[in-house]
């Protein structure tokens, strides 16, 4: 994979990930027209395209799109399932992801993506591993003095303060007002597709408010 | 000072914007802030202040000023600076920046931190962007981690790697020792990045290649492990147990089985078996397939191997889901020329995406179609295909008349559909028909001389409908100005126009605005042909009369030649405006080369390269044209300085005829304007063709006396 780009349907940048070294100049341009090239794209179209000399595989979830590009040898499918793993794990670890969390913590989307690829390839396929290790990643940074507690090669501990708290979710497929509370549904499937629009509150670790 | 403020809540304050330009005077405000705090290298906001930055980065507004704090972030002991400075120089760092190399000796530290999760974040930092000279200078750690017990650390290290060798590929060699146990690991993590550093390594060198065959065994037994064993809820994906490390490995399988025969026939069993027992009905199970199809194809399998995977593809094109079809065409089309019978059998389906409404498939089938079109399909491809062509897009058109000419060409079943074939294409997408496809047609209906008079008469039709399509009406009016005489002549099947009307259609397409230069220069010279076809002689002489003085050059320059055959040179009009000789088909002197250096002249003029090789006895040969080329053209000298030293009249020759067997002479004057008092000397070039062949002869005059040029 050569690179990824989260935006919204309005064309905003969400998150942006870049493999291969390209100035800024550059890398806003090819955000620019990509995005124009896939925001034009109707709804009943194939999720590839070719663009350049590159392969593009987007897939569109709620009011986000995930768009990657990768090289001729790569398989478009398996790229579509690694958008959608993605797309899991933001989900499990935020509890029914939606654009605003992304929004408000795009640092912690980061490392998540961070933790499920590496140098554009995945480098964990399995759900479960990679968010427990955001997890206790989570924890070193709850912990002002991490360098006394050894969490090396250490996963089967409990954590003792969960890093996020309660959240509420709604289950409009329009979003609702900022604010709204809504009761949180206590049977989130794992064999889901993010589709609705969400509303959810999260509260933070400490160290990054 | 007052704490800055914290990164959600800057975030929400930049959202509540609502104008551009207010969005921009809060980043510059809290900027100016952030740039104070830097300045003075405050430990405890630096983490939150950078985090900022990285916001307003992503909305496209510059951050360079946080490079260094990012570093500064990164040596810090805390994990939530390192974190945040390791994403911060992710993002605003590239190895274009000198700065970044500041970042090695860090992140060497880091590697070998006590804590797992720092090492981590430096490995997926060194991973993701290190430059060349960072990749060297760390590569020996990323090697010793290669080999840790640590499988959290292991499969990092592993994709580290890759990134290394890509960088330097020289330093491949050093990573081999480590990879002997990687694929005996059980962590599925670590097994997956294994296989893509060893495909890394056999797709970048052919020693590894076979050094690694030998691993063929193990991975067949890897993929049956996960095909057959039981549910695996950790690594299940609806059903399939581990389909990103599935396809990794059959991607592995590709390059290994590659030009090997063993290795290929090793893992012919293990790709039939997850071929045919993969579950198909969600995206998952079809990657996996897609993946499998294109190592079958791409190994030397078995042919009934081959047909099982086309025939996935087949089925492929009949899914619902337009990524599966898309897919599927894009593997046809590799495989056509191969496995060309096998495609064959799928040609209806492929036929059908012609008819979709994406895109990319539209563009797929329609590559596809043409690579299928064989002398047995012809008739009923083309019919298919010349209905795709009324209804594409505009994009699709030029590829798609190309293609419809070059199948028509290969295939066509008889003249008579070859050139009607044509005319649809020209009359519905001929604005779109590429430039070399003109003089390739003329060539064509010279060629089939039977059919010139049913060309001809369609042609006109086709002009009196639509004079907008310039290759059309190129082709036509050359046809007219050739075949005119056929066309009035009652040869044809329905009625025949009279030569007024005719001629009026020529005059029309010189005065319209839809006709571009070139086209005119069409029109006129097909009027000028007709004068020793038609009878209307008079009225032909005064529209060429007219043009001499025309504003377009080009039509000035051809009306005041066709004026001078007229006047001075009417006997050798019927010799020069007679028929064209059937063409060879060289491409290096054909009427392309012509048409397209020179621009606007069509071939007729120009025939002196195509001496006719049809009806001249031995020994006679034909000068005249070449006479006329010269008359155009204001002659060179030896100096190369000023070439237009001289200025050359040259009169009629005495005859158009060179006896044989040496029993006369042609002699023709040729009067030189030479001010500059410049030494004569006259090079001919005679090409003629003797029973049959070519022949060219080269001489130099240079003994000119001295009075002729003193």
């Amino acid at each position: 994979m050569q690179f990824m780009l989260l935006f919204s349907r309005q064309g905003k940048l969400r998150l942006q990930k870049w493999y291969v070294p390209l100035s800024d100049k550059e890398k806003k341009k090819i955000t620019r027209e990509l995005v124009q090239t896939v925001l034009a794209r109707k709804p009943k179209m194939c999720s590839f395209l070719e663009w350049r000399d590159l392969k593009i595989v987007y897939k569109r979830y709620a009011s986000l799109y995930f768009c990657c590009a990768i090289e001729d040898q790569d398989n478009e499918l398996i790229t579509l399932e690694i958008i959608h793993r993605y797309v899991e794990l933001l989900d499990k670890y935020f509890g029914s992801v939606c654009e605003l969390d992304i929004i408000f913590n795009f640092e912690k989307a980061y490392f998540i993506l961070d933790e499920f690829l590496l140098g554009g390839e995945a480098q964990e396929t399995s759900k479960k591993n990679v968010l427990k290790a955001i997890e206790q990643a989570d924890l070193l940074q709850e912990n002002i003095d991490f360098q006394m507690r050894l969490f090396a090669g250490n996963f089967g501990g409990k954590p003792n303060n969960p890093c996020c708290s309660i959240r509420s979710v709604a289950l409009d497929v329009n979003s609702p007002p900022q604010g709204q509370q809504k009761q949180h549904p206590s049977n989130i499937n794992t064999d889901f597709e993010v589709t609705g629009l969400l509303f959810s509150l999260i509260s933070q670790p400490s160290c990054l408010k | 000072m007052p704490a800055p403020i914290r990164l959600r809540e800057l975030i929400r304050t930049i959202r509540t914007a609502r104008t551009q330009a207010e969005e921009r005077e809060m980043i510059q405000k809290e900027c100016a802030a952030i740039r104070s705090s830097f300045r003075e290298e405050d430990n405890t906001y630096r983490c939150r202040n950078v985090a900022k930055l990285l916001y307003m980065h992503m909305l496209g507004y510059p951050a360079h000023f946080g490079q260094l704090e990012c570093l500064k972030l990164i040596a810090s002991q805390k994990f939530t600076d390192k974190r945040i400075g390791y994403l911060g120089a992710m993002l605003l760092l590239d190895e274009r920046q000198d700065v970044h190399l500041l970042m090695t000796n860090c992140i060497k530290n880091d590697l070998n931190h006590s804590t797992q999760y720092v090492q981590g974040l430096a490995l997926c930092t060194l991973g993701c962007m290190g430059s060349s000279e960072m990749c060297r200078d760390l590569a020996g750690e990323v090697e010793k981690l290669l080999k840790t017990s640590n499988s959290y650390l292991r499969k990092k290290a592993a994709l580290c790697a890759v990134h290394v060798i890509r960088k330097v590929p020289e330093l491949m060699e050093m990573f081999l020792p480590a990879t002997k146990n990687l694929l005996s690991e059980k962590n599925h993590g670590v097994l997956h990045t294994s296989v893509v550093l060893l495909t890394e390594m056999c797709e970048r060198s052919p020693d590894m290649l076979s050094h690694f065959r030998k691993l063929v065994p193990q991975l067949v037994r890897i993929l049956k492990n996960l095909i057959m064993s039981g549910y695996s809820p950790e690594h299940d994906v609806s059903g399939i147990s581990d389909p990103f490390l599935q396809v990794r490995i059959l991607r592995l399988l590709r390059i290994l089985g590659r030009s090997d025969d063993d290795s290929s026939e090793a893992m012919n069993d293990i790709l039939a078996q997850v071929a045919t027992n993969t579950e198909t009905s969600k995206n998952v199970g079809n990657a996996i397939l897609y993946e499998t199809v294109l190592t079958i194809m791409d190994i030397k399998s078995e042919s009934g191997l081959r047909v099982l995977a086309i025939n996935i593809l087949g089925r492929f094109l009949l899914n619902n889901d337009k990524n599966i079809r898309y897919v599927a065409l894009t593997s046809l089309l590799k495989t056509v020329q191969t496995d060309h019978n096998a495609v064959q059998r799928h040609r209806s389906t492929i036929v059908d995406c012609l008819k979709d409404l994406d895109v990319s498939i539209k563009r797929r089938a329609m590559e596809l179609s043409f690579a299928l079109v064989n002398g047995n399909n012809i008739r009923g491809m083309m019919k298919e295909l010349l209905y795709f062509l009324d209804s594409c897009d505009p994009e699709f058109k030029a590829d798609c008349a190309s293609g419809v000419f070059l199948a028509a060409e290969k295939y066509a079943p008889s003249k008579r559909w070859h050139i009607d074939t044509i005319m649809r294409v020209l009359t519905t997408a001929g604005s779109y028909v590429r430039d070399d496809s003109v003089p390739n047609l003329i060539q064509l209906i010279t060629n089939s001389v039977e059919m010139h008079a049913y060309t001809v008469q369609r042609l006109y039709k086709a002009l009196l409908d639509d004079i907008s399509q310039q290759p059309l009406v190129q082709v036509s009016s050359w046809c007219i100005g050739e075949y005119g005489d056929l066309l009035v002549s009652g040869q044809c099947e329905e009625e025949e126009p009279i030569q007024d009307e005719v001629l009026d259609v020529l005059e029309g397409l010189l005065v319209s605005n839809l006709s571009t230069p070139v086209t005119r220069g069409y029109a006129l010279t097909a009027i000028m042909k007709l004068s020793t076809r038609f009878s209307s002689v008079n009225r032909i002489k005064k529209v060429v009369s007219i043009y001499g003085s025309s504003i377009d050059v080009e039509l000035q320059q051809r009306a005041v030649e066709y004026n001078a055959l007229f006047k001075k040179y009417d006997h050798m009009r019927p010799a020069l405006l007679e028929r064209m000789p059937i063409m060879e088909k060289t491409a290096t002197n054909g009427p392309t080369e012509i048409v397209q250096t020179n621009g606007e002249t069509e071939p007729s003029v120009l025939d002196t390269k195509h001496p006719p090789p049809v009806t001249q006895p031995a020994n006679q040969v034909r000068t005249l044209k070449q006479f006329w080329y010269l008359h155009s053209v204001l002659c060179c000298c030896s100096d190369p300085v000023s070439p237009w030293t001289f200025q050359l009249q040259l009169l009629s020759p005495s005859s158009n005829v060179v006896p044989a067997l040496n029993q006369g002479t042609v002699t023709q004057v040729i009067r030189v304007l030479n001010p500059q008092k410049q030494q004569l000397r006259m090079r001919i070039k005679l090409t003629y063709t003797h029973k049959g062949s070519p022949v060219q002869d080269l001489a130099e005059v240079n003994n000119f006396p001295p009075q002729s040029w003193q």
